[in-house]
């Protein structure tokens, strides 16, 4: 039945991936469709309220300059918000000011669509800081990295330019993620998921006890934190707590939302690339990485942990520490998988006491960082991946190699080194400069070898702007605070600039026709070559961290 | 004339620094009031009048009417004659939800489980420790699981069948009503929501 249920979740996702493809393409080919009617007029309204005259295509540099300096001035009003919260309105808990270092951190993670959280929900923001700061930075984060995806594919597949940054972001939120978010929203709340601004509720529990219940506008945060993969819970437990995903139908409905427009961009590429079979083997490259590491993480779930299964119980459901009932082992697999997959880092399970094998599916997701991946740029690096694919193969046959029409050559294969590089560097080098300092190992909740893995997926989480954590590690701290910050920063705005870069560069350069000596990338065979560097490039870089962390406590278990 | 449109056209495509900035943050404001206010309180509005107990935290009532919990958040039960819940290490105080987050190999989380085994034994003589469900002795991800597995429920019967006096027959009827099925017969667990199983045997007992 495990089985059988998370087929059922593939396929509805593998039917809706060309509808909302096509719909994606329709909101930003700029060519004239329906959905102007029923948008079109919102978009004016708000491009006169800005002052937004000309609509015409920006140079790269202009587009990421937009980008950035739009992203400094939500996270600007975001970090005073949140260090007066105690004095604005909707806070009827009282909540006080958030701390400096906390706020920093706090706003760099909305803004980067990272979503790590080093305060809980409950007791560290207030109602408006919720809607004004969370959800807001929720929707903006999310349309920003959007926007600049879309930018990418312009680029490589040889527009007239990468398009208008203000433009992209508008018609993101209006025809994407608002209406998507209010849909989800009410059919969270038929599930069950509280909207109210009341304050904590007080109840008399069955044995007199007295119980305070922590409530709030959750739905409306919920959504928006999915269909923008941004994966920041309204309470600590995040969608692990019942109010948060009530049932295995809100989780259904929550791993589509955060699944659904990663998927479809591959999609979305190959209609610009006017090649749909080249979108097919992304998305076909995208889904057998998952299913493996599905695979695993769900088979070791379900073996459980040895030390605990020795104990005698009846332990046929698996490992169940951490996890909800509701869940059980399918549904907890599949959440984990997706939510790394897709970037999100919203948990519906404590990642933290997964069984070591099954550690490694989240941490190998993050790591790789483009299967499907978060909002855009999972995409963005899947296709660094191909051009290097590319790249590989014409070095060995000794030819120029050429991608959709258009050669690489050593400066865009210079950014994209450092666009893969950077992603190991900030992961490794933190990583091993916590283990030198007292601030780092004092935080350590988990001795051992599973100690290791909770700093790691802490600097994973952050690099690969996730969000979720082993939650035992002790995180609120300056030390993790800044370093942590400066990681999901770098995360975000270092490859992000370099790939819009890539695209300009690629816009510039005259298309070589097809002959019958060009590479093909829409078959099998570039299917495999893109699967092949991801993990010789990708994921052989982190093997040894990996045998230090999860697998040597496997092998202390077995 | 054809000079100014020249013009015209080359002000618009390089608007002056300060304009730019404007545009942007004029485009932060609108967002943030879209996104941050209107749409949070819209939602509030549609939600609390289209669905206002779901809204509202799903409150379970007595048959008196009054409101004993919610019933997505689990409870805390220490009388052995009613359905115990899961191990929750915030003892299912709902303003603060979480766990330990303790690692597979962590010692504490061992001595937390065979800990909970040996209480387990004590309490229910007679039950084979073969036969105890995992998620009994188990800290659930939130520390708020309302719910046990069905196997979980009914391995307590004999106790509570012992300490109320209720037959065992009257227990198993009252747990496979009470048990939910997978959502739409596919997803998720089977599983009892153990705030609404024990209120329904208290209630069962005062009559």
């Amino acid at each position: 039945m495990g089985i059988v249920q998370i087929i059922a979740v593939i396929l509805i996702l593998v039917l809706l991936v060309k509808p909302a493809g096509t719909y994606l393409y329709h909101v930003f080919s700029g060519e004239p469709n329906r959905t102007d009617r029923i948008f079109g007029g919102t978009e004016r309204g708000i491009y006169r309220l800005i002052g937004l005259k000309q609509r015409g295509g920006m140079s790269w540099k202009k587009y990421a300059v937009s980008f950035i300096v739009t992203n400094i001035a939500l996270v600007t009003f975001s970090y005073i918000l949140l260090r007066l919260q105690k004095g604005l309105p909707l806070n009827p808990g009282g909540i006080g000011n958030m701390e400096e270092t906390l706020t920093f951190n706090t706003v760099i993670s909305f803004i980067t669509n990272t979503n790590l959280q080093h305060y809980s929900g409950e007791t560290g923001v207030s109602y408006f800081s919720q809607m004004a700061v969370m959800t807001m930075l929720m929707f903006t984060s999310a349309a920003s990295g959007f926007s600049v995806a879309v930018a990418f594919v312009r680029g490589i597949t040889g527009r007239s330019s990468v398009g208008n940054f203000f433009e992209d972001f508008v018609k993101a939120h209006i025809r994407v993620f608002i209406p998507l978010a209010l849909l989800v929203t009410l059919a969270l709340v038929g599930l069950h998921v509280p909207q109210t601004l009341k304050p904590a509720l007080e109840v008399t529990t069955l044995e007199g006890q007295s119980q305070q219940i922590a409530i709030g506008p959750i739905a409306s945060l919920e959504s928006i934190k999915h269909i923008g993969t941004n994966g920041g819970g309204f309470f600590g437990a995040n969608s692990a707590h019942p109010f948060e995903n009530p049932s295995p139908l809100s989780n259904v409905l929550e791993i589509l939302s955060m699944w659904l427009l990663p998927a479809s961009l591959p999609y979305m590429y190959g209609k610009f690339a006017k090649n749909k079979r080249q979108g097919w083997m992304i998305f076909g490259a995208m889904m057998t990485l998952f299913v493996v590491l599905l695979g695993l993480n769900y088979a070791a779930e379900s073996a459980g942990n040895p030390a605990v299964n020795a104990m005698g119980i009846d332990a046929s459901q698996g490992s169940m520490e951490g996890k909800e009932v509701r869940f059980g082992i399918a549904q907890s697999a599949l959440f984990t998988t997706v939510t790394t997959a897709a970037t999100t880092g919203s948990v519906n399970n404590m990642h933290d006491t997964l069984t070591p094998l099954g550690s490694i599916t989240p941490l190998t997701l993050m790591m790789l960082n483009n299967v499907f991946g978060g909002k855009g740029v999972g995409l963005v690096n899947m296709l660094m991946y191909a051009i290097l694919g590319v790249f590989l193969c014409g070095l060995m046959v000794g030819r120029t190699p050429e991608f959709l029409g258009r050669k690489i050559e050593a400066r865009e294969m210079k950014l994209i080194a450092i666009a893969i590089l950077i992603h190991p560097l900030i992961i490794l080098v933190p990583t091993a400069a916590a283990f030198l300092t007292d601030l780092g190992q004092g935080s350590i909740s988990n001795p051992g070898f599973h100690g290791m893995t909770q700093v790691l997926y802490e600097y994973v989480s952050s690099a690969a702007n996730n969000g979720s954590g082993f939650e035992g590690l002790a995180d609120n701290t300056s030390f993790w605070n800044i370093t942590t910050g400066i990681v999901m920063l770098l995360g975000r705005y270092v490859s992000i600039i370099a790939m819009l870069a890539v695209a300009g560069s690629l816009l510039r350069k005259k298309p070589v026709p097809e002959t019958i000596g060009t590479f093909r990338t829409d078959n099998g065979l570039f299917t495999g070559i893109l699967i092949g560097t991801v993990l010789i490039i990708g994921a052989l870089t982190f093997l040894p961290v990996i045998v230090l962390g999860p697998i040597a406590e496997y092998l202390t278990l077995r | 004339m054809a000079n100014s449109n020249k013009e015209t056209a080359e002000e618009q495509q390089s608007p002056s620094k300060a304009a730019y900035i404007f545009t942007i943050i004029r485009l932060s404001a609108v967002f943030i009031v879209l996104c941050g206010i209107i749409y949070p309180l819209a939602s509030t509005a549609l939600a609390q009048v289209l669905m206002p107990s779901q809204a509202n935290g799903s409150l379970l009532k007595n048959s008196a009417g009054q409101v004993v919990g919610s019933t997505l958040i689990g409870q805390n039960f220490t009388d052995q004659a009613l359905f115990q819940s899961r191990v929750s290490s915030i003892e299912y105080k709902a303003e603060a939800s979480g766990s330990n987050n303790y690692g597979p190999s962590n010692p504490d989380m061992l001595q937390r489980t065979s800990d909970s085994i040996t209480q387990w034994k004590l309490d229910n003589p007679g039950v084979p420790v073969s036969e105890l469900p995992i998620d009994l002795v188990t800290n659930s991800g939130s520390g708020l699981d309302p719910h046990i597995t069905p196997a979980a429920a009914i391995v307590q019967i004999p106790r509570i069948s012992n300490l109320s006096g209720i037959p065992p027959e009257t227990l198993t009827a009252l747990v496979s009503e009470y048990t939910e099925g997978r959502d739409l017969g596919l997803f998720g667990e089977k599983r009892v929501n153990v705030l609404k199983l024990n209120l329904a045997l208290t209630e069962l007992k005062a009559k």
